[in-house]
């Protein structure tokens, strides 16, 4: 009990500066990972073969003999992802209305003034606080199934696993979330002020709305295209998309050992 | 600037009204013998805040004041036919009436803003909410303590000039020239007139009231720039380096969008949280 008596009568830690920073920096880097994952998720509406060859690429099967490729490769990226998030969200966190109190203070607050970017703010609170939960779900499903983004099996995860309503959820919450985050970035850090720092602002606060439009709608449409994809397919469940027009069978939970017929891979 | 265009838009919607309704006119004149020639005069209705904390068993509640509005009206200048004409216990401050001073800063339909610098024209449906800025200690009505507080933030963040030498000044040696450039930047931050606006549009501020908040930000932007302020980065950190400093501020923007005087917060505030990340 002693050591926080004797800290805060030393000098000023710099934790507080590292912390801020932390924060800063995962959200950058997972604010643009959500704005490129959306763009890969995206060529599903392109069509199955599209999704396909992203997703062997990301399984890097271009360096693989087989061309099957290494699916510990995404295990490992989604484990990154994960970690970065749950460090976000314990940095976030902090910044919460935490007590009754300070709830009742902001919600006073963006009822009197009906700032944008104070209510903007909220909007981050509330979809980060549901993505504690929708967005862990999502990266634990997919830590665990690192080899089966495909275009059959996730339109299966979509729609026979009844993981669409958590989709859309998330959609909103992340695309909200992540281009709301990365523009207060930009204030917070005075990046891309130039010379008009509120004209830059202006700027800033367009491409925001645009991303978050552009990106909503893309991730809409993908969903669609999934769920249209995952109705068709609800009698095939388990089937992997092949190339060549053949499908083999495989378990549901992953593992590509398990299939019905023995003629796997 | 924007005043003076919206002082031009009143002149130009009297004199358009005068041709077109001169009927409406010549009746209303006939009645109200006292409001000839102002033909574009309108009931102006105001939701005041009344609460005396000192009087006894007062209780806070909104109470509403009817007036004429008049060519050029501000709030300050509707607050004070109201506290003349109608009502002369009602508390508000002010002093120079030309946003200097700071004093009668209060809420505004919802914006903190100064009520010398609010035009009634603005509103266009007449109804007009005054609050006192929350986030200060309420001496009565619309009257608010920010003396108290701005001191308070003077003494937190030392808003002085930091010089150990300063008592060997040598006073028949002509002062060391200044950066015309870094000078000018300097005044830009001293156009700053603790209104408290930047306070009271802050809910970072209003959520955890230790937080130093934009006008202590600003003044000590105003100190980092200044070369005859000998304070390293490490002691200006020992002020800002926490949560209750730069690095509690989430960047809402309150203090930028409020400020009456438009100053920079938001650029400045960035620089303060860049120069402090940096200190070892």
């Amino acid at each position: 009990m002693d050591s926080y008596i004797i800290e805060s009568n030393k000098k000023k830690s710099r934790m507080p500066a590292r912390l801020d920073f932390a924060q800063s920096g995962t959200g950058l880097i997972l604010g643009l990972f959500m704005w490129v994952h959306m763009l890969l998720v995206g060529s599903i509406v392109l069509g199955p073969g599209a999704f396909n060859f992203v997703a062997k690429n990301m399984e890097l099967a271009f360096l693989s003999d087989t061309g099957h490729g290494f699916p510990i490769a995404v295990f490992f990226a989604v484990l990154t992802i994960f970690t970065l998030f749950i460090v976000h969200a314990l940095l976030g966190v902090r910044k919460f209305p935490i007590s009754w109190k300070q709830h009742r203070i902001l919600r006073d607050q963006m009822q009197m003034m009906n700032h944008t970017d104070t209510n903007l703010w909220y909007v981050q609170v509330v979809t980060g606080f549901i993505m504690f939960f929708a967005g862990s779900v999502h990266l634990y499903v997919m830590l665990t199934n690192p080899g089966n983004i495909d275009p059959y099996l996730s339109a299966d995860r979509v729609v026979s696993s009844h993981m669409w309503p958590l989709y859309l959820v998330l959609l909103v919450c992340v695309e909200l979330h992540a281009s709301i985050g990365l523009y207060r970035l930009c204030m917070k850090w005075g990046w891309f002020a130039g010379k008009d720092a509120k004209k830059s602002r202006e700027m800033l606060k367009k491409i925001k709305n645009r991303a978050t439009v552009f990106f909503l709608a893309l991730g809409a449409l993908a969903l669609l295209v999934f769920i249209v994809i995952g109705f068709n397919h609800r009698d095939k469940v388990g089937e992997r998309y092949e190339k060549t027009g053949t499908v083999t069978q495989q378990g549901f939970d992953g593992s590509g050992a398990r299939n019905a017929d023995g003629i796997h891979e | 600037m924007s005043e003076q265009e919206t002082m031009n838009e009143i002149k130009t919607v009297s004199a358009q009204e005068t041709v077109t309704e001169p009927e409406a006119v010549s009746t209303q004149n006939t009645s109200a013998e006292p409001e000839k020639g102002n033909e574009t005069e309108r009931i102006l209705k105001f939701q005041i805040f009344r609460y005396n904390p000192r009087k006894k068993g007062d209780k806070p509640r909104m109470v509403t004041y009817e007036i004429t509005e008049a060519p050029g009206m501000t709030i300050f200048i509707a607050l004070n036919e109201i506290r003349e004409q109608q009502d002369p216990s009602i508390q508000f401050d002010f002093v120079c009436r030309a946003g200097i001073c700071g004093s009668c800063a209060m809420v505004v339909n919802g914006s903190p803003t100064l009520a010398c610098r609010t035009l009634t024209s603005k509103f266009p449906d007449g109804e007009i909410k005054l609050l006192p800025l929350p986030g200060f200690e309420l001496i009565g009505d619309l009257s608010v303590n920010t003396g108290k507080f701005m001191r308070a933030m003077s003494e937190r963040v030392e808003s002085w000039i930091h010089d150990q030498d300063a008592d060997k000044v040598n006073y028949d040696k002509l002062e060391e020239r200044m950066d015309p450039d870094v000078a000018e930047q300097i005044y830009e931050l001293e156009r700053c007139v603790e209104c408290g606006c930047c306070v009271s549009a802050c809910a970072t501020k209003r959520m955890r009231p230790d937080f130093l908040s934009a006008v202590g930000f600003i003044r000590l932007a105003r100190y980092a720039l200044d070369p005859r302020d000998k304070r390293s980065d490490e002691e200006f950190y020992e002020i800002l380096g926490d949560d209750d400093g730069v690095f509690g501020c989430m960047t809402l923007l309150g203090c930028e969008d409020y400020c009456p005087k438009d100053l920079p917060h938001q650029t400045q505030i960035a620089y303060l949280r860049r120069k402090m990340l940096k200190v070892k």
